[in-house]
């Protein structure tokens, strides 16, 4: 076992974990952060992407011991006392999801890529999201929730 | 599924790490940034007994200049490198190229070093360290290092010239200031690996190619050279007329896989059309 502290959404957890233990596992089955899934398992679908220092990663590529002494973000920590974070709401207003699945990763992929580029195109929206699969929504929504949340929204 | 279970070490200098090779022989496995180790630790393809994490060692991830190069530390994250205006600088093709590797998360993780010595045959990064004449510096038993030219750095599939006990260190490319690049990948779908892709660089003499370096990806069991069509490109104007007979030497002497993807002599075909794509692309930026 490895002695791991990390720092998730803001409170600090200090774990004993066994080395192999993948970060999403670890989020999810320690210490209860389940609205990071586990899509793929193959690093393909991103939609366990978490913010790590706040950069995406995908948490089902990484190990929880690489993450010791970092700080990491999942979706369960973006609403500030119940209000929603503004890429949460953008998604919610723009029906950006159908089945929701790829949801939790997609909106992590978008504050990173939004962090990288304020105002990007649609062009960049689809290919600084290329890391993330939704099998329902065609993207179509998703990428008016990204406009939405970078204020560039076409009326 | 997750990997079978392991010994986890994680070192916080290059001394440190070469002791625990050399303590481990071939049971230790290094973790780079992880994005091609995981999948196969995942996958059970690989279940080393021991793996040496280089993820703590600040000064495997430097970029600066060296003189007449740039020394880009092997654990450099693919983000760093795209973002490192000295790159942009000296060596446009890395950045070039790095735009096409993965997803933004890959790239957050993965590591310049750690793709190279992967060495899957479908990687990007082994063109562009070819085309431009890059070095290897590889840490070895008590810390003696020594340097390997790209050329001889990749041995075969998955295999480079990096030894049990061994670590590539550092990347140091000679500075290729004001060159023009561009990396062509072909894919079907997004974040797929390269069917084949042409890596290319020029340096411009008005609209005429003074020089050209050219290197294929997935055309054989390493990183290719294509080195009669930089011959041929020498003197050449920047137009589709200028470069399309040159473009067509690029699958000589080639030996490309064949799969689901397209067979051999299909490859072949694209390594032509996309190394005049390539060629152009640089020229025009």
């Amino acid at each position: 076992m490895t002695r791991i502290s990390v720092q998730v959404d803001g409170d600090h957890y200090t774990d004993e974990v066994e080395p192999r233990t993948l970060l999403v596992h670890y989020l999810r089955e320690r210490i209860g952060k389940t609205g990071t899934v586990v899509g793929c398992d193959t690093s393909n679908c991103g939609a366990c992407t978490v913010l790590l220092d706040g950069k995406s990663v995908k948490s089902c590529n990484m190990l929880a011991v690489q993450a010791d002494g970092h700080e990491v973000t999942t979706v369960e920590g973006l609403a500030i006392d119940g209000t929603l974070h503004p890429m949460q709401q953008a998604f919610h207003d723009k029906h950006a999801l159908q089945c929701g699945y790829c949801t939790p990763g997609m909106i992590m992929a978008s504050i990173d890529l939004l962090n990288d580029n304020p105002h990007p195109s649609e062009d960049e929206i689809r290919v600084g999201l290329e890391g993330n699969l939704c099998r329902c929504t065609g993207y179509q929504n998703i990428v008016k929730a990204v406009q939405q949340a970078a204020g560039s929204e076409q009326s | 599924m997750i990997p079978a279970p392991f010994d986890y070490l994680a070192p916080e200098s290059v001394e440190e790490v070469l002791a625990a090779l050399a303590e481990s022989g071939d049971d230790a496995k290094v973790l780079a940034g992880g994005q091609s180790l995981l999948p196969v630790l995942r996958l059970r393809l690989n279940a080393p007994e021991k793996i040496i994490d280089i993820g703590r060692i600040p000064a495997l991830r430097e970029i600066h200049e060296d003189g007449e190069y740039l020394a880009i530390g092997a654990m450099a994250t693919h983000d760093d490198v795209l973002h490192n205006a000295l790159v942009t600088e000296h060596a446009l093709l890395l950045h070039k190229t790095l735009v096409e590797v993965a997803d933004p998360q890959i790239r957050h993780r993965g590591t310049v070093g750690g793709a190279l010595v992967h060495a899957d045959p479908a990687g990007d990064l082994g063109a562009a360290a070819l085309a431009l004449d890059a070095e290897l510096v590889i840490a070895g038993p008590g810390g003696a290092t020594r340097t390997v030219a790209a050329k001889d750095f990749f041995v075969d599939i998955f295999e480079t010239a990096v030894q049990d006990g061994e670590l590539l260190t550092q990347i140091r490319i000679p500075k290729h200031t004001g060159w023009r690049a561009h990396y062509e990948k072909f894919v079907r779908v997004a974040h797929q690996w390269a069917i084949v892709a042409v890596a290319a660089t020029v340096r411009m003499d008005g609209g005429t190619i003074s020089e050209a370096r050219v290197a294929l990806t997935n055309m054989g069991s390493t990183p290719v050279r294509a080195a009669s069509v930089e011959r041929a490109l020498v003197g050449k104007p920047a137009t589709d007329d200028g470069v399309r007979e040159a473009a067509t030497l690029a699958a000589e002497g080639t030996s490309p896989p064949s799969d689901l993807n397209g067979d051999a002599a299909y490859r072949k075909h694209l390594a032509g059309v996309l190394t005049r794509r390539a060629v152009l692309a640089a020229a025009g930026e």
